[in-house]
């Protein structure tokens, strides 16, 4: 199985993030580099969810707000290495919506559960696959990594 | 003019984040970058050669979609490309 590698920092900034935007779906994109075959994520990046229309089970971040993300990133010598977004009162599960939208090939899909207001359970899942057509999603570990004393 | 790829492209272009190359419009450039990585062509383009509906096109801070020449848009030299698939979803 796969790693996404988070510090508790990051780890933290997202289940805050959740919370704060409950109860709509949060979304952000999460920065980092290779680690084997997973993915070492150095920091989250809060994104805004465009999708006014049904923001309670639905995201969509500006590709134009990820032009700038990435620019960032490549400017700190970082990768996007995923993304993350909320499931407000429903399993941190993907959705056939989350497959069907989801286009970045080798990089971590992180879900949070927001139950009542509150952060819950929380997954990643890492998008896999040679191509469009036979894309799939495999279950990654979580490592929360605490910051040395 | 050099192009960014998006991680998940960058195994399709010898593990590099940008490519440097040359053209004078946007289907140029995308035409020079897929004859040195024939590989991407299939995960930018459709069977009929049109850019697929999830990959987002960025002459500097422009949405190439939105711009009145689209891919038939003049470039210079010092211009960035971002390819930027789509990021959606919910449950």
């Amino acid at each position: 199985m796969s790693v996404l590698k988070l510090s508790r920092a990051v780890y933290e900034q997202i289940r805050a993030h959740s919370e704060e935007t409950y109860p709509y779906e949060c979304c952000g994109v999460l920065l980092g580099s290779t680690a084997g075959d997973g993915w070492n994520g150095c920091s989250a990046v809060r994104a805004e969810n465009l999708r006014t229309d049904s923001a309670h089970n639905r995201y969509e971040i500006s590709p134009g707000e990820l032009v700038k993300i990435e620019r960032e990133a490549s400017a700190q010598g970082l990768s996007i290495a995923g993304f993350y977004h909320s499931h407000p009162d429903h399993p941190a599960q993907w959705s056939e919506t989350d497959l069907k939208e989801a286009h970045w090939i080798g990089c971590s899909y992180v879900i949070i559960a927001v139950a009542k207001g509150t952060a819950a359970a929380i997954n990643s899942f890492l998008l896999s696959g040679k191509g469009e057509e036979e894309k799939l999603f495999v279950q990654q570990k979580i490592e929360v990594e605490e910051a040395e004393e | 003019m050099k192009i960014f790829i998006p991680t998940p492209l960058r195994v399709y272009a010898g593990g590099q984040d940008a490519i440097e190359v040359e053209g004078a419009t946007v289907q140029e450039a995308l035409d020079s970058l897929t004859t040195s990585y024939g590989d991407l062509r299939k995960h930018l383009f459709t069977a009929e050669g049109k850019v697929r509906s999830f990959v987002n096109l960025y002459l500097n801070d422009e949405d190439v979609r939105y711009l009145p020449g689209k891919e038939a848009t003049a470039i210079n030299p010092s211009d960035t490309l971002s390819i930027i698939p789509s990021i959606a979803g919910g449950r």
